[in-house]
């Protein structure tokens, strides 16, 4: 039964004709009214940037602030790989229905069905919006859009710009939103970070922002809030995060009454650039998109496999019948396209099993040798009319056109490692990338907090356990352009009597006090430890314990550990500078704070959830096969928690109820 | 490897800034540049001692937020790479590395090797952006547009506000960051009818911010992370001068 505090507020009628009716009888604002209504955005990547412009275009006050330099640093900018709809161009049986079905069990049906179809509704006018604002896909020579395939679909519904489709679309974003900057309808602030909401009266009214280059605090009223300030992989140090990412604000305002969904369901990508020493700062994603065309395998016989991380044998010269394609095996409808997290696993399960392939036994190939020369090789040296190629002529060949659909990412792995990728198999594996948890949200994108909104990756909404390549993009523009112009409004319309309320009130003096009180704790530890130490401790706890697989035990440990851990930051980390400065050092201080925090409930949050699902894996729930056991009639709950004390909360149900698509054991076989 | 660094420190925007010596020792060739600031300031905490203010974020060369003058030249001695995917295997042991922020009065020092960009974002403001309002869209396949024009733009588009071109060039111009988005909407049909208006507006608030004339050195393509031509500023000249002559 879901738990008298959570109201969903899912509309009434047909899925497929909720969203249409919502927007038809929603409370609208007039236009003369929403030039007092002011809205503050905490985040500028593709769901801030996208609602701020839409909402100044629509006539409201908007403030937005971001951490980063400037709007267009935010970290949607390093998605690669690109972004679906369900345009149906390549009339290869896409709908939105079918978008709508592969999300939800892509998600291993732990994600609601209306906000999960509605996202696959608006999917199609995102592609139009960009386009509009002169984003350059990529296209065939007819001029038209092309496509790509991506993990767990059966479609070619993926529109992407070469590897760079995240920094294009949100360079489309930041253009939507600089516009309404110049205008003067978007107050910029760049180079500030959230540190506290605050309530007045049961509504979030404000925020208390600090100054990044001064230290100074700031307070700024809004009639409604939104976050939109991305995911937490970051608590486990290591990930594809930017380093800067963070759950500050999100974590803020769970302290402020707004429950947290589905702490624990983490996404760990597949095909990431293997961890190479204990200097590593951040680790780097080759995307899913590569898995199209690359076929990832490690050797059959573990005595290969062992000469190979001896560094005696070269992978090139294993033959065909000595390598173990294993997602092709045991995946056989799918193959390489399976989901992240079951092809994440399945990597996991080979190197465990002593078949890893470099220095640290933690790593596969991801091959491009085969479709570089016998595909893309054979299809332009048939369409150059060369008979009977050369092997050189093949690769020559097939790698133009390799090249031109992966470069920048081939260039980019090559840096990394040293290695070139297009003589050599890459060399993969899985690591954090995307947090499908975040702040529990009704269908408006609200919190449990009134006019305190998340959208994008800051919330839990669409992805359930697991979320699709290329859906993040989507969900982020989804939430920002489509979504929340209509569903704030319902809000604000009620708010159109509300004056601005001065920021000497009460409440914002509180939360300036609360906020300066923690800064000034925090810079008076003088310990001995950097904030690093304490980062990268944390980040080994969750990744050997509340990472790519759970059980009870490692859990109850990682929690305890946590609590330790948390107690030694509190003693002994050092801040060097003053707080009324430049400080980056003080600001790593205060995520990692709020991490050391987090970290726990996630872990609270894996060890209730007796099942496994999506991303969430719990080794004492798996099939005979090794693969994920869902348990529908206990767990097919949102778990939403809700801050009871310091470190103490409650959990709250909210029941999942399919009713338009039949629950079933997930199966890429 | 042991490296010597000559790191330019400069506590905040008023105050003089100098250069400071420091030694990192057991430096490792997978390293990352950056990883190696890491890893002196961490030593530099440990010490007691305030670590080296850098900008830097997603550490995979696209959001352009890391910005250093390593050896004279933007983003270090590779072509078309960030300082952040730059790696010590670039350098050898025993190396001397001097270390500086971008220089140019439109990129005042907040602090160290931090400065401010600020002046990027208004010249985009200013006119770098189609006016189309959420819901306006037709259909994307709608608009046709040949694959060369959508390549080209896409490479314009690719520039990722580092600011390298300005740092590179002994004018200190933004001309070639202003032609890559001028010339990425210039080239598509959708920036067509706002084309003239864009240019000229862009420029004048290039000129505003205080960055210098372009004298057609080639430094800035030469230097960029991401090569973007220098036939983008042909572009802009050219759009710039049917736009006046429009008028």
């Amino acid at each position: 039964m879901t738990s008298s505090k959570l109201d969903a507020h899912i509309p009434e009628g047909h899925m497929a004709e909720k969203w249409s009716k919502y927007r038809s009888t929603v409370h609208l604002v007039n236009p003369a009214n929403k030039r007092h209504l002011e809205v503050i955005v905490v985040g500028s990547g593709l769901a801030g940037a996208s609602a701020a412009a839409t909402l100044a275009e629509l006539g409201y006050k908007v403030k937005v602030f971001c951490f980063q330099d400037s709007a267009r640093r935010a970290h949607s900018i390093a998605a690669q790989g690109g972004i679906n709809a369900a345009k149906n161009y390549q009339n290869d049986g896409d709908s939105v229905y079918r978008l709508f079905y592969d999300t939800v069990k892509g998600g291993d049906y732990r994600s609601r069905e209306a906000n999960t179809h509605r996202l696959a509704e608006v999917s199609g006018n995102i592609i139009d919006q960009c386009v509009a604002q002169g984003v350059p896909f990529a296209r065939e020579y007819g001029g038209l859009l092309s496509n790509r395939s991506f993990g767990g679909v059966l479609v070619q519904r993926t529109f992407y710009a070469a590897g760079q489709t995240g920094q294009q679309l949100l360079l489309g974003a930041y253009s939507a939103l600089m516009r309404q900057v110049g205008t003067g309808a978007i107050k910029m602030y760049a180079r500030h970070e959230m540190l506290d909401i605050v309530n007045i009266d049961g509504k979030c009214r404000g925020i208390i922002a600090r100054n990044l280059i001064t230290g100074e605090l700031e307070r700024h009223f809004g009639h409604a809030v939104l976050l939109c300030s991305g995911g937490y992989g970051n608590v486990y140090y290591l990930s594809t995060n930017a380093m800067g990412s963070n759950v500050t604000a999100a974590w803020k305002a769970h302290k402020k009454g707004a429950f947290f969904g589905n702490p624990c369901y983490t996404q760990i990508h597949p095909t990431c650039i293997p961890v190479s020493g204990d200097h590593q700062s951040k680790l780097t994603l080759m995307s899913e998109s590569l898995r199209n065309d690359g076929r990832i395998w490690v050797p059959k016989k573990k005595e290969d496999a062992e000469a190979i991380r001896a560094g005696k044998l070269n992978p090139n010269d294993i033959k065909p019948d000595d390598r173990d394609y294993y997602l092709e095996r045991r995946y056989p409808a799918y193959g390489n396209l399976v989901p992240r997290d079951v092809a994440s696993r399945a990597a996991k399960e080979r190197c465990d099993a002593g078949f890893g392939v470099n220095a640290t036994g933690e790593a596969v190939f991801l091959d491009f040798a085969y479709n570089l020369r016998y595909k893309y090789g054979q299809m332009e040296a048939t369409k150059h009319g060369i008979e009977n190629p050369t092997e050189q002529q093949l690769f020559d060949l097939g790698k133009e056109v390799v090249k031109e659909k992966y470069g920048n990412l081939f260039d980019m792995y090559k840096q990394i490692t040293g290695v070139d990728p297009y003589h050599n198999p890459m060399m993969i594996y899985p690591a954090v990338h995307y947090t499908m948890g975040g702040l529990w949200v009704d269908y408006n994108l609200m919190t449990t907090v009134p006019g305190l909104y998340a959208l994008g990756e800051a919330n839990f909404s669409d992805h359930g356990a697991n979320r699709l390549g290329a859906s993040a993009l989507m969900q982020g523009l989804a939430d920002g352009y489509f979504v929340i112009p209509y569903t704030i409004g319902d809000y604000l319309s009620h708010e159109i009597g509300t004056k601005a309320i001065s920021t000497d009130h009460e409440a914002f003096v509180e939360a300036e006090n609360g906020v300066k009180e923690k800064l000034n704790k925090l810079m008076n530890v003088k310990g001995t430890k950097s904030v690093d130490h304490f980062h990268k401790k944390l980040g080994k706890i969750m990744w050997e314990k509340c990472g790519m697989a759970r059980n009870a035990s490692g859990l109850k440990e990682a929690i305890t550990e946590i609590q330790e851990l948390r107690k030694q930051f509190w003693a002994d980390v050092r801040i060097p500078g003053e707080q009324n400065e430049f400080n980056p050092e003080l600001e790593k201080a205060g995520r990692v704070a709020d991490f050391l925090e987090l970290g726990e409930l996630m872990c609270m949050d894996a060890l209730q959830r007796n099942e496994s699902c999506g991303g969430h894996f719990r080794e004492e729930y798996q099939t005979e096969e090794g693969e994920a056991k869902r348990d529908d009639e206990n767990f097919a709950f949102v778990s939403a928690w809700e801050r009871t004390g310091d470190n103490q909360w409650t959990m709250h149900k909210e029941e999942l109820k399919f009713e338009y698509i039949k629950i079933a054991q997930r199966s890429y076989k | 490897m042991n490296i010597t660094l000559k790191v330019w420190r400069q506590k905040n925007s008023k105050e003089r800034g100098r250069f400071e010596t420091y030694h990192v020792k057991d430096v490792s060739a997978d390293m990352s540049f950056l990883e190696m600031f890491d890893v002196l300031n961490e030593d530099l905490i440990t010490e007691g001692k305030e670590p080296i203010a850098f900008d830097h974020d997603c550490r995979e060369g696209i959001c352009g937020m890391c910005s250093m003058y390593i050896n004279g030249r933007p983003h270090g001695p590779l072509q078309g790479v960030t300082t952040c995917q730059l790696h010590m295997r670039s350098f050898k042991d025993g190396d001397t590395i001097v270390v500086e922020p971008w220089r140019a009065a439109a990129f005042p020092v907040i602090k160290d090797l931090a400065v401010d960009r600020s002046s990027f974002d208004r010249i985009m403001a200013a006119g770098g952006f189609v006016s189309v309002n959420t819901g306006n869209a037709q259909d994307a396949n709608s608009i046709l547009i040949p694959k060369t024009d959508a390549d080209l733009a896409f490479e314009s588009a690719a520039c990722i506000g580092c600011g390298a071109c300005v740092a590179a060039c002994k004018n200190s111009s933004a001309m070639l960051f202003v032609s890559a988005k001028v010339s990425q909407l210039a080239l598509l049909p959708q920036g067509q009818v706002e084309r003239h208006e864009r240019v000229i507006s862009m420029v004048n608030q290039m000129d505003e911010e205080g960055f210098g004339s372009c004298t057609n050195t080639g430094a800035c393509e030469a230097e960029c992370p991401k090569n973007i031509s220098v036939e983008n500023i042909a572009r802009l000249n050219r759009e710039y001068l049917s736009a006046k002559i429009a008028k």
